[in-house]
């Protein structure tokens, strides 16, 4: 489709309503401690804000929000923000994951696993987002697209 | 076939339904996975992670805490096989140079 043929409307809604579900994808990453939530469904929920713009705008215009070339380095990332969590652990002197020996100070011990929780659901909600934009891409690419 | 096939559902779903009817109320602390001891003796997992989550992690969700903590082995395998099925959707579809 070629961008004069867009529907203004369809492009004004979308590029309004992107931004608060990032917001709220967000507040559902980092509200996982409290409520129901986390990395998984954040993830999803950031991956469908971009994969609005890419149907509504085109692609050209919404990678200025997430590049195509991004998305399977970026998963990557989130995969070793994970591992590279728990390989700190194990190198520091614990086990694989056992979070009280990350290098945070002034933490008691029940802090220290909440804040590797933490760190451990960004890096499940960057590897979703950024997995579920590259298949998309992938398939829109790929043999049989445009 | 198509008749047999609704039938054999509607069968299926009736199992299902009546199999249900067996399972443990919610917070039932006479259900099979919220007992203190197995039938056999030994302790059961989920108790302790009931009574100890908020304590060990510092958060009241003990879904959160079971994923990513008691269980973030498992979890960094979900996310694995996430990242899996993404290379190999670019391995398939992306044309080679």
């Amino acid at each position: 489709m070629t961008s004069s043929s867009r529907n203004p409307i369809l492009i004004t809604a979308s590029r309004l309503l992107a931004p608060f579900i990032q917001l709220f994808a967000l507040y559902v990453i980092f509200h996982g401690h409290f409520g129901p939530g986390g990395g998984f469904q954040g993830g999803a929920m950031l991956a469908a804000s971009i994969l609005m713009l890419r149907l509504s705008v085109g692609a050209e215009r919404s990678e200025l929000k997430f590049r195509k070339s991004w998305g399977t380095p970026v998963g990557a990332l989130g995969a070793m923000i994970f591992a590279g969590t728990g390989l700190l652990t194990l190198l520091l002197g614990g086990r694989f994951l056992e979070y009280h020996f990350l290098p945070l100070p002034d933490l008691s011990r029940a802090d220290l696993h909440s804040a590797g929780i933490l760190l451990i659901e960004v890096g499940v909600s960057l590897a979703v987002m950024a997995v579920l934009v590259a298949i998309y891409d992938d398939i829109m690419e790929g043999p049989g697209g445009n | 076939m198509r008749k047999i096939s609704l039938v054999a559902l509607a069968l299926f779903g009736a199992l299902l339904l009546y199999a249900s009817s067996g399972l443990p109320g919610h917070g039932d602390p006479d259900g099979a996975s919220h007992r203190q001891q197995s039938p056999a003796g030994s302790p059961v997992a989920a108790a302790h992670y009931i009574r100890h989550a908020q304590e060990d992690a510092a958060s009241p969700n003990i879904v959160t805490v079971v994923l990513a903590d008691y269980r973030g082995f498992d979890t960094l395998g979900e996310t694995i096989v996430v990242l899996t099925a993404g290379l190999v959707c670019y391995l398939i579809l992306r044309r080679s140079p």
